[in-house]
């Protein structure tokens, strides 16, 4: 009986200062811009302001595939979440060094604190792709139900990542050069920008292994045009999405188990 | 008090080590490297604690006193969690609040306001929590006007009073505290008292670390006295604070031995042989004198000696040097011994207060020597304030003219 209590009581403080802390994090970010909160609807509009003019007018390149800055706008918002949670979680254990000399509190809140000021930002972005949906007409299939499981895969990827990393960064603190480089490959490894159509078949069973490009051609597949191509439809065979999947699971597992061998450590070594 | 002898802290053969690398790898390419270059793979273990074993009763007001670098700053930090012992384990029961730095979290870009919310909730409260008590807290504190300022426009005492406002909303059942008496006024030093002695009579286990042992006497029941990372001795109060004044008293025995960080400068003049007039200083006594020597180590023109006056909770109280005094400055051939003889009135309050002795030369710009805490006396005064000094002072009540 006693113990249920306790985990009960550890819980809500973790969920007190989660709370607390995203709150804080989400003031602090616009907080000496002029225009605030309105920043996180205006970086989407205006990048696809930007995409619709640089590639639906001049450079024509997607013209095979409807909505193509729709298509394209999707890409780019899923991989800035992905970014915006891995970069953030990379250094959040050591910039939070201060607070932990000071005081003990559950660690992964710090985690998830980061990536959830990044969930709010995705949610944002997302209600403007919906709008521009709306305003370009795009059909979206009854497999739309699944997006919340698909987002909820990116989800645990991005924080599964931002785990491992951020406690690797304490013990070895060149990680976030090397995961700046990393991603700068990555960004190009994943069909972000470009239609799969355009690179050799063999190449795109490659980059579809990735779990981000896996969840990205999904997502675009079922909610923005059927011409996005999924890996099941590159591999001929929709259980390979089982691989992807399952990578994030090992990670997640890896991942959760690393941090919290290493969290007890963490104030004496920040 | 002693209700029940139910033990709330119980601290098992605790010891704790930090590994310090020679030269620390802490990136990737260090980390590779080091596996080929075998000078750099030497590491220390410093031990901070060795078997550190006590138990502490639901009730209790207990002491842990050791000098600076003792180990008790990490064995607080092991008690709140913040640190895990190497060896051995630590139990509390019931909810253990950190007084250990007041305004946790605090943030100079929030508002005075949302500090208070994001304080409060590492100290465990909800939104809501915080929103109930939220006006008590700024009438504590009182700043009202000033709640949606930035915190980083407030005054530093205007922070401590809202931290503590807040912090002494927690509902702790063990309290650490360390040392946070040591950064505010006497005013505010007196209001925390008044608070943990209210604590006290609601049954809360306070662990208290700190220099002042006027306060362990005062207040706490029991205390630890570590030294070198071990348990000198455990038990009443009075005891282990004479204990720990004592040490001081052994340090100075050590004289030209002393190679310790507290003593530095060039050694072109040593100081030796302090000597004070008394051990004790009485409300009869009206001043207190001391003597050091100095000797030249080599030919010096313009020698100033000096010296400091601090508590033990380290806040400095006065000092002076022969320059500032207006005396001519002293020539000193290589060998030759001079004699330094100090009058300064008696307005200590009761404790124990330290003396750093100094020499100083080259037009005062060069440190000869410097020795921290060389000397340590006891001033005993009937009348008690909790003010820094307590000279004698008169007054006369008469009617009106």
């Amino acid at each position: 009986m006693l113990k249920i209590t306790e985990l009960k009581n550890k819980y809500r403080y973790s969920l007190i200062l989660l709370r607390e802390l995203v709150v804080t994090d989400f003031k602090l970010r616009y907080q000496s811009s002029a225009l605030g909160y309105v920043w996180s609807l205006l970086r989407p509009l205006a990048l696809f302001a930007i995409l619709y003019i640089v590639f639906a007018k001049f450079l024509r390149v997607g013209d095979e595939i409807p909505h193509f800055p729709i298509y394209l706008l999707s890409g780019i918002v899923l991989w800035n979440f992905f970014t915006e949670v891995t970069n953030g979680s990379v250094t959040a254990i050591v910039d939070k060094g201060g607070l932990l000399r000071k005081i003990n509190f559950p660690k992964y809140v710090i985690l998830l604190a980061t990536s959830f000021s990044a969930l709010i930002n995705l949610a944002i972005n997302v209600v403007v792709i919906i709008l521009f949906a709306i305003v370009f007409k795009v059909d979206v299939s009854l497999s739309a139900v699944f997006l919340p499981l698909l987002i909820l895969e990116l989800f645990a990827v991005a924080l599964a990542s931002g785990f491992l990393l951020s406690a690797l960064f304490v013990r070895f603190r060149d990680m976030n050069y090397i995961w700046e480089v990393f991603m700068q490959g990555m960004f190009y490894a994943t069909p972000i920008l470009y239609p799969l159509t355009l690179v050799p078949a063999g190449v795109a069973h490659i980059l579809l292994l990735n779990p981000v490009a896996q969840i990205i051609q999904d997502i675009r597949h079922i909610a923005i045009t059927p011409e996005a191509q999924t890996i099941g439809m590159v591999y001929g065979n929709e259980f390979i999405r089982l691989v992807p999947i399952g990578f994030v699971v090992v990670l997640s597992i890896v991942a959760v188990m690393y941090f919290r061998a290493k969290s007890n450590s963490f104030a004496e070594e920040v | 008090m002693n209700k029940d002898s139910e033990n709330v802290v119980i601290v098992d053969n605790v010891s704790k080590s930090f590994i310090l690398p020679h030269e620390k790898k802490s990136s990737l390419k260090q980390s590779f490297t080091g596996i080929f270059d075998k000078r750099n793979t030497g590491f220390e273990r410093q031990q901070a604690l060795s078997n550190i074993s006590f138990n502490i009763k639901k009730g209790e007001f207990f002491g842990i006193l050791g000098r600076n670098g003792s180990g008790k700053s990490t064995l607080l930090k092991i008690l709140a969690g913040i640190y895990q012992p190497t060896e051995g384990s630590v139990s509390v029961t019931g909810k253990l609040v950190p007084f250990i730095e007041l305004g946790v979290g605090f943030n100079p870009e929030l508002t005075g306001r949302e500090n208070v919310y994001l304080n409060g909730a590492l100290l465990g409260f909800s939104r809501q929590e915080v929103a109930e008590m939220y006006d008590d807290i700024v009438a504590f504190a009182d700043i009202e006007r000033f709640m949606d300022q930035k915190l980083k426009n407030y005054s530093s005492g205007m922070q401590v009073r809202l931290a503590f406002s807040v912090a002494t909303r927690a509902k702790a059942e063990v309290l650490l505290v360390d040392e946070v008496l040591a950064v505010g006024d006497a005013d505010f030093q007196k209001k925390c008292f008044e608070y943990f002695r209210r604590l006290k009579a609601e049954d809360t286990t306070i662990i208290f670390v700190t220099h002042d042992m006027s306060a362990v006497r005062e207040y706490c029941d029991r205390a630890v006295l570590i030294e070198d990372s071990k348990i000198v001795e455990i038990g009443k109060a009075s005891k282990i604070a004479s204990m720990y004044t004592k040490m001081f008293i052994n340090q100075t025995n050590d004289d030209d031995t002393n190679t310790k960080d507290s003593r530095w400068g060039t050694n072109v003049a040593r100081i030796s042989n302090i000597k004070f007039d008394k051990r004790r200083y009485n409300d009869e006594d009206k001043f207190v004198l001391f003597s050091y020597d100095i000797t030249a180590k080599q030919d010096v023109v313009d020698l100033v000696p000096g010296f400091l006056i601090k508590t033990t909770a380290q806040q400095p109280l006065l000092g002076s040097n022969s320059q500032l005094l207006e005396q001519p400055k002293r020539p000193l051939k290589k060998g030759e011994t001079m004699t330094a003889s100090w009058k300064i009135p008696n307005i200590f309050n009761t404790g124990t207060l330290l003396l750093d002795p100094s020499v100083i030369y080259n037009n005062g710009s060069e440190i000869a020597d410097w020795w921290e805490e060389a000397a340590i006396f006891d001033v005993f005064k009937e009348i008690r304030t909790p003010y820094l000094v307590n000279p004698e002072i008169s007054v006369k009540l008469h009617d009106k003219a």
